[in-house]
């Protein structure tokens, strides 16, 4: 492994960097008192002005390296190493006194991952930012409030000057970004640290947050340090970038270098497992991703799904799903309005098919998931699984037919019982359902481990004992134990890193092609969606607003929101560096509605055969 | 905000009113519980009994009891004691209500300054020592009865020591009324107020520790590091204020049930005839007009203390002011 002298870079330039970090090791203290070495060996400039991203799968030492040139770990139970030069600086020799004087909110500001809860939920935003603007500079009343208005408009919110007496749980997961941004601008740091910034944001917000962050660079000059595991984030932001892997850094360089000759192999794997959007232009059905070889990071053929999906009946059938939830409040706590979360919903999955809904957070996507079970009885509406009514069947008759469309969760460790083994969790359903002797689950679960690519041996192990994607894969066994015929799979590789999302999603592939399953696949990702899915519905404040084939949908979008979303998605290509999408802010809204609203009929007209979009008149959302 | 605040008096009325059902009820269905035979005392003649049982309506359906019940004793507040012939229900109350208050006050207000300086103190010295004698301390005050402290304080401040020029100030046992003499008044109540708050102060300052450090772990006080706030305000400003809510949740229950009576043992120690002992007295002797009342009376401080900590809650976390 060869890391390229970073400071012959900057001699080049001609100017000293902000950030020079120098065989950065840092390690946490751990179970019985052994020190465990996260980061090693780290080094790398940032130039003034300059944007690095820090790339890398969870557990590769990104984060803990901005935290530790900010000295936010805990040093009760971490040890830092190595040099650290912050705009002349020398950050490890600081005590905490210096590093508020001259670190924090001054050289350096930082802006986190979780929007939702990196704000303080008792104060206001203008407060906030105040308290940030006033922390190391006074200044009189009048201006400070005239200033943290200014930062709002300057991060794009609007109606700054009303908002800034709001509290952040009035603001959306990228209005909050805004107010952090707008709050690490407050000290006109040199360096912004952004820690994943856009990770936990919408795909259109997404959009929105960087094309701010580049604007705000412009504007401010300042240089970015941009940690993210997001292969096309890195080539729309960064001027150089280091691919971490295990606390060491594997590769750094320009970006478009990197991505254009990656010289390392984790690169070229970690390159090569990135799903593309439009890589799938002109294949007709789903695309397994091609398997990287790690040693020499070479991806394999990509081999398509065999068998296509059954056209004569539908296995699921859903007609007029609408689901409402009630908002009360007031004296009495009566129903004061309504969320219409799902309205008037129909679409139809054919035996062996892959149907999925697309859309961003609130949209009703998973809703329309839960109440094709009957996870929720506030439904209306019809779903027929082959002749029968989910809706109009007794409790016993539909606890039976559930046998046939199981789920497979986002978060596959908050769906287990930590205190049941693997093989106790898959046996339960399977007795239960009465299919079978305990004899009989168990070498049922042994067979499905070994199909999922686990081994019978670890039944007898606890959840906490897998790694993320064996945990997926466990309940992926578990959803199979019942012989469903189809799985509901709601953002089920959304929290994956992405060489264990292109394995789980091939998994997925090989288990419809091996047994017919069809698949209602929800997610917001949709580079993954071009991959497994044969059909597209896209959902939009609670209604499909799209849907048809693959192909129709992500090559000849029609409706304005499914051009809007896919037009967001990034995509690993560094010519895209520059790029800005020059959207409009959105606020995303939630249909919530006065008791007394009826939703208007909506008009749908096919654009070609079994692609149908709704018409765009007065009352569209 | 009004909305809220009529909903909440709106629930405090059928709260109370439940309650006073329920108390009602159970007198009756508790064995023994005559009121009649015991009215007309021990051997009296079953005549007696029956005379007793008509002079005081004790012969009517239970529903047409209970309104009667409830018209003396909020209506024309002339409810006597089945008990103690003669004596009226509401007075005895009323004239005991400010030796409770004023005990009960005084120690929820060291209670929490005591509790609050611990568990910031605690928190902000993790695992050194001062956080380590702190919740030692602690651990002691919540383990030792609240009566058994009594003692040993009167022990010490009455007997042993008072003749010292340390304690020769502290009055004798008894409640001495504010309108009175206040000086008399607070030296009267010095040491049951301290009595009173220890077993607090060490309850709320454990539970304000831990719900500060847990708040460290949240997201927000790492954006607040990160903006360069100094050590103290990240801690008192923006962790100890959400960490407070629990212990105002907790304050409130606590005030109204003690204030309500629930500071007998206290009462009883320090020799104070407030309404904690009067609703012991009248529990002794199953009297149901003062069992009644008292515990109306009692029901109406937890309430409205409930009430005013739901507000305060509205106050410090604006999240809750939604819907």
């Amino acid at each position: 492994m060869r890391v390229p002298q970073a400071t012959g870079d900057i001699a080049l330039r001609g100017n000293a960097p902000i950030l020079s970090i120098r065989e950065l090791g840092v390690s946490f203290l751990g179970a019985r008192g052994r020190w465990n070495r996260v980061v090693g060996g780290l080094s790398f400039d940032i130039a003034p002005g300059e944007t690095v991203a820090l790339v890398g799968e969870s557990g590769s030492g990104k984060s803990v390296t901005a935290m530790s040139v900010m000295r936010l770990l805990d040093p009760a139970t971490s040890r830092i190493e190595g040099q650290v030069t912050l705009d002349g600086h020398a950050v490890l020799g600081l005590d905490e006194a210096g590093m508020i004087r001259h670190i924090r909110g001054q050289a350096a500001a930082m802006i986190f991952q979780e929007p939702m809860t990196s704000l303080h939920p008792i104060y206001r935003v203008g407060d906030q930012i105040v308290e940030a603007l006033t922390s190391h500079r006074a200044l009189p009343k009048a201006r400070v409030r005239a200033e943290a208005v200014a930062l709002l408009e300057r991060v794009r919110i609007p109606n700054a000057a009303e908002r800034i007496d709001d509290y952040p749980h009035a603001f959306s997961g990228g209005m909050r970004q805004r107010v952090m941004i707008a709050m690490a601008l407050a000290s006109r740091p040199r360096l912004l640290i952004a820690d994943e910034p856009t990770t936990a944001l919408d795909v259109t917000v997404q959009g929105e947050i960087l094309d701010l962050l580049k604007d705000i660079q412009d504007e401010f000059g300042m240089a970015m340090l941009f940690i993210t595991h997001d292969m096309g984030v890195v080539a729309e932001m960064a001027d150089r970038t280091v691919v971490m892997h295990r606390g060491r850094a594997i590769e750094q360089g320009a970006t478009a270098d990197l991505f254009a000759r990656p010289r390392e192999a984790y690169t070229r794997a970690l390159l090569a497992s990135v799903p593309v959007l439009g890589s799938m232009r002109g294949e007709p059905a789903p695309l397994r991703f091609p398997i990287v070889d790690l040693e020499s990071g070479i991806a394999g053929p990509a081999r398509p799904l065999s068998g296509t999906p059954g056209r004569d009946a539908p296995i699921l059938d859903v007609r007029g799903l609408v689901t409402r939830f009630d908002v009360r409040g007031g004296l009495f706590n009566r129903r004061v309005a309504r969320v219409h979360a799902v309205e008037d919903v129909s679409f139809s999955i054919f035996p062996g098919e892959t149907l999925s809904l697309v859309g961003e957070s609130g949209c009703g996507k998973s809703t329309t998931g839960k109440s094709i079970i009957r996870l929720n009885d506030r439904s209306q509406g019809s779903v027929r699984l082959g002749k029968e009514d989910l809706f109009t069947l007794p409790p016993e008759a539909l606890r039976r037919r559930r046998r046939e469309i199981q789920m497979i969760p986002q978060d596959p460790l908050a769906s287990m019982n930590p205190r049941m083994t693997v093989g106790a969790a898959l046996v339960e359903p399977f007795r239960e359902h009465g299919l079978g002797t305990p004899a009989e689950g168990r070498a049922r679960a042994a067979r499905l481990m070994e199909q999922v690519g686990l081994t019978p041996a670890m039944l007898d192990r606890y959840p906490h004992e897998f790694s993320g994607g064996q945990r997926q894969r466990i309940c992926i066994a578990r959803a199979l134990m019942l012989d469903p015929k189809l799985i509901i799979a709601d953002e089920s590789v959304s929290a994956l890193d992405v060489s264990v999302k292109a394995q789980v999603v091939n998994l997925l592939l090989d288990i419809q092609d091996r047994m017919g399953i069809a698949y209602l696949f929800i997610s917001h990702d949709i580079a993954v969606v071009e991959r497994i899915s044969h059909r597209i519905a896209v959902m939009y404040m609670g209604e499909i607003v799209e849907i048809g084939p693959r192909s129709e949908i992500l090559e000849r979008p029609q409706h304005p929101y499914t051009r809007r979303l896919i037009g967001a998605v990034t995509v690993p290509d560094p010519a895209r560096r520059h790029l800005r999408r020059n959207q409009q802010i959105h606020e995303l809204r939630t249909p919530i509605r006065p008791l007394d609203y009826r939703p208007p009929a909506r008009r749908y007209t096919e654009v070609s055969p079994g692609h149908v979009v709704s018409v765009v008149d007065g009352t569209s959302p | 905000m009004l909305a809220i605040v009529l909903g909440r008096l709106m629930r405090m009325v059928v709260v109370m009113f439940g309650i006073s059902v329920i108390t009602f009820a159970i007198f009756f269905a508790t064995p023994a519980s005559d009121p009649a035979a015991r009215i007309a005392g021990r051997n009296a003649a079953p005549e007696t009994v029956e005379a007793v049982r008509k002079d005081f309506g004790l012969d009517r359906p239970l529903p047409v009891q209970y309104v009667l019940m409830m018209k003396r004793l909020f209506v024309t507040r002339d409810l006597t004691s089945f008990a103690n012939r003669g004596q009226k229900i509401i007075p005895a109350i009323v004239n005991a209500a400010p030796a409770t208050l004023s005990l009960v006050t005084g120690a929820a207000i060291l209670w929490m300054l005591g509790g609050t300086l611990a568990g910031i103190v605690a928190a902000a010295t993790r695992d050194r020592w001062p956080d380590k004698l702190l919740m030692g301390l602690s651990m002691a005050a919540v383990a030792m009865p609240v009566f058994w402290v009594g003692e040993m304080v009167n022990l010490v401040t009455q007997s042993r020591f008072h003749d010292t020029w340390a304690f020769s100030w502290v009055p004798p046992l008894g409640y001495a009324p504010l309108g009175a003499d206040p000086v008399l008044w607070f030296r009267s109540l010095v040491f049951p107020w301290i009595t009173l708050a220890f077993l607090n102060i060490g309850l709320y300052g454990r539970v304000l520790r831990t719900g500060i450090i847990e708040t460290y772990q949240e997201d927000f006080i790492r954006t607040a590091r990160a903006k360069g706030l100094p050590a103290r305000k990240v801690m008192l400003k923006h962790a100890t204020r959400s960490a407070i809510i629990p212990i105002v949740i907790m304050f409130g229950m606590d005030f109204g049930v003690l204030v309500g009576g629930a500071a007998v043992l206290t009462e009883v120690v320090f020799g104070i005839n407030g309404v904690g002992r009067l609703t012991y007295q009248a529990l002794k002797v199953l009297d149901l007009p003062m069992i009644m009342a008292t515990v109306l009376y009692a029901s109406f401080f937890v309430v409205i203390a409930n009430a005013v900590v739901d507000m305060l809650c509205l106050l410090i976390d604006p999240r809750m002011r939604q819907a």
